[in-house]
């Protein structure tokens, strides 16, 4: 039944679909990206109390949103993938990992970043960024097991497992860790919170947002082209030259 | 369904794949009761394989396993009510007695053997006097034999898949085996099994798989 | 599917009798951990009862991670994993009573063992008691997530650091609830809460861990 209705999921009918969309993500996530950093930049007002740098949540705030919003994609394709068992959907977890670990330091770096002028020291244990240090955590496990298991079936399988556990468990690390700011008092200063959202500063993320999700499909198709590609390459169809 | 109750045991186009590499495509295997199978092949050709897929523990590239007309992924652990599975590994553990082991294994199958049934068991296999051992003190062909002794008390259980039953065994020890499996297959069971050795077992119905290089 | 569990709970608990060995290193270990703090730290009593509740759970946590490649490896080795997957029995209960025997041999002794520590740290009696019902509650948890941990890294190389790198992150709400309780209870706030948000995390550890363990296990033996 599913046959049919996943044509797609095959990767050798995937491959050139993909090739198409690619330019079209990426030309979409470069105009978006100059869009949304000309907002940041030259629209949106300079803050009353924190000056200068607070733009830095144009890329913070898209890039803090990307990291989970990945993960979550990450798992549903691993979840297709397991109950569906397509070849395709764990390859796309495998290329959208990277990505989504790549969103989680820049959010990390901005951080520590925003945070010196403002809390005077790089890191506190403030409950988003340490909630996002454990994300990183999450991401750098998710890959260094497919990485570790040789057959690229079965690490596709026992990543699949790990993202859905990881998917269960991220509400209750992010609670728990919020929890656990209350509790000590942490810093009670938060960067999303910071300045009093502007519809202009609304704007300017939301665009960041858009051109993040753009440039994360754009690279993860080129990078489940790659891993097609790696893993076919003892098909007829990669050989014959024929992508 | 007339189709279910031609056979017992119905494998159709099993293709199995290790890594990307296919290992061997279009293999099928059918048994009624009191039927033998004998897979042949060189190694790394797929034996092995081909065997734990009846069983249920790898899942083939393609094709599928019908136990009674059924697939053996809807049916799970009723199928470990009927098949054992004896792979190349003993599962002898070394913390435990050569008795304690044989009574856990008959247990985990379903089979609930008083300390007698276990006696005679390995009294079947030659080893009745080691069963009060701790494992750990066997020889390689005394752990084939431990392991073995299933063999005596899976009589209610209709399909044995047997991996390599006669390695590391005796002349004594063969002769022991091959009577077990030849009851089995007498009184309407079924019998599975890869071997290097050509060691007779006498069938009503005998088919040959043979996986080649 | 009771007497699978029992069958698989007896066999396990034999086994670990007659390997008495394993489980107290892994409490000793517990014990040189927490012992090693104070000697880094100074032995300031105030900042010593401070940090005792964050030290016990960190020392427990990574003693449950030390004994997570016994729990299913030496079964894969000699065959009988693949035999308990196969057999007549339910996997889920197989995987139940591996666990169980698993927190009896580990999460129950450090448990047991984790007051006396805190009396090395100067907790007070009823901080004490909180402790015993936080590591209680918790190291169930650190069975069943470590469980599905190892079970995804078996057969693969390196697999104790991989263990690690996969379920520390995942024991993050069993040592905020767990320290937690133990610290609110020192500032003289009821433990309450946190030792129920303890029991919640087991609810949900308890399906999420059997469900990712079983999976894992299929693919390991695949």
């Amino acid at each position: 039944m599913f046959s049919n209705l996943f044509n797609f999921a095959s990767p050798q009918a995937f491959y050139p679909v993909a090739g198409r969309m690619i330019s079209w993500f990426g030309w979409s996530a470069a105009l978006l990206g100059v869009a949304g950093l000309y907002i940041a930049f030259f629209v949106a007002p300079t803050d009353a109390t924190q000056g200068e740098s607070y733009r830095i949540i144009f890329i913070h705030v898209p890039a803090a949103w990307m990291s989970m919003f990945l993960y979550l994609v990450m798992a549903g394709w691993a979840g297709l993938g397991l109950v569906l068992n397509t070849r395709l959907s764990g390859m796309m977890a495998s290329a959208l990992a990277p990505t989504g670990a790549m969103f989680t330091v820049v959010a990390l770096v901005t951080g520590l970043l925003w945070g010196k002028p403002t809390w005077g020291t790089y890191w506190v244990w403030d409950a988003r960024l340490t909630s996002e240090l454990f994300l990183l955590f999450l991401y750098l496990g998710f890959m260094a097991l497919k990485e570790a298991i040789d057959d690229p079936q079965r690490a596709d399988r026992a990543g699949a497992i790990l993202a859905l556990v990881g998917v269960v468990n991220i509400p209750i690390i992010y609670f728990s860790v919020q929890w656990w700011n209350t509790l000590h008092q942490g810093a009670s200063v938060s960067l999303t919170r910071a300045p009093s959202m502007a519809a202009t500063m609304l704007a300017g993320m939301l665009v960041m947002a858009l051109a993040a999700w753009m440039y994360s499909i754009a690279v993860s198709l080129a990078r489940v082209r790659a891993i097609i590609v790696a893993r076919e390459q003892d098909a007829a169809w990669v050989r014959s030259g024929t992508r | 369904m007339p189709r279910k109750m031609r056979y017992m045991l119905d494998a159709k186009d099993l293709a199995c794949e290790r890594g990307e590499r296919r290992l061997f495509s279009d293999i099928s295997l059918a048994l009624k009761p009191g039927g033998f199978a004998r897979l042949l092949g060189a190694n790394g050709s797929g034996k092995t394989s081909l065997l734990r897929i009846l069983a249920g523990l790898t899942r083939p590239a393609a094709g599928e396993v019908l136990w009674r007309g059924e697939k053996l992924g809807d049916i799970a652990e009723g199928y470990g009510r009927e098949m054992l599975y004896l792979g190349h590994a003993p599962a002898v553990k070394d913390e435990l007695s050569v008795a304690e082991n044989l009574m856990f294994s008959a247990r985990l199958s379903g089979i609930a053997a008083s300390n007698d049934q276990c006696r005679m068991a390995l009294e079947a296999l030659g080893i009745g006097n080691l069963a009060p051992l701790s494992a750990r003190v066997l020889s390689q062909g005394q752990r084939r034999r431990a392991a073995l002794a299933r063999l005596a008390l899976a009589v209610p259980l209709p399909l044995w898949l047997l991996d390599e039953p006669f390695a590391a065994l005796d002349e004594n020890a063969i002769s022991r085996v091959r009577a077990l499996a030849e009851a089995h297959l007498a009184r309407g069971g079924m019998l599975v099994l890869t071997s290097h050795q050509e060691v007779p077992i006498a069938a009503g119905n005998t088919q040959t798989v043979n996986l080649g290089v | 599917m009771t007497a699978a569990i029992v069958l698989v709970l007896r066999r396990d608990l034999l086994v670990a009798l007659r390997r008495k060995g394993d489980a107290l290193n892994v409490l000793i270990f517990f014990v040189i951990v927490a012992s090693l703090f104070p000697l880094g730290t100074g032995a300031e009593p105030g900042q010593l009862r401070a940090i005792a509740a964050g030290v016990i759970w960190v020392g427990a946590l990574l003693a449950a991670l030390l004994s997570l490649p016994r729990l299913f490896a030496a079964d894969l080795a000699d065959g009988t994993l693949e035999q308990m997957v196969v057999s007549a029995q339910p996997l889920p209960a197989v995987v139940v009573a591996k666990i169980a025997a698993h927190w009896l041999t580990t999460g129950l002794p450090l448990a047991l063992i984790a007051p006396l520590l805190g009396l090395q740290y100067g907790l007070p009696g009823d901080a004490l008691l909180v402790l015993l019902g936080a590591v209680l509650l918790g190291t169930p948890v650190l069975s069943l997530i470590g469980a599905a941990g190892a079970a995804l890294t078996l057969g693969v190389r390196g697999a104790a650091v991989l263990t690690g790198l996969l379920v520390l992150p995942l024991f993050v709400p069993a040592l905020v609830f767990g320290a937690g309780a133990v610290t609110a209870s020192l500032s003289g706030i009821a433990p309450g809460p946190h030792l129920s948000l303890l029991g919640a995390l087991l609810a949900v550890s308890l399906p999420l861990g059997l469900w990712a363990t079983c999976a894992a296990l299929r693919v390991a033996l695949d």
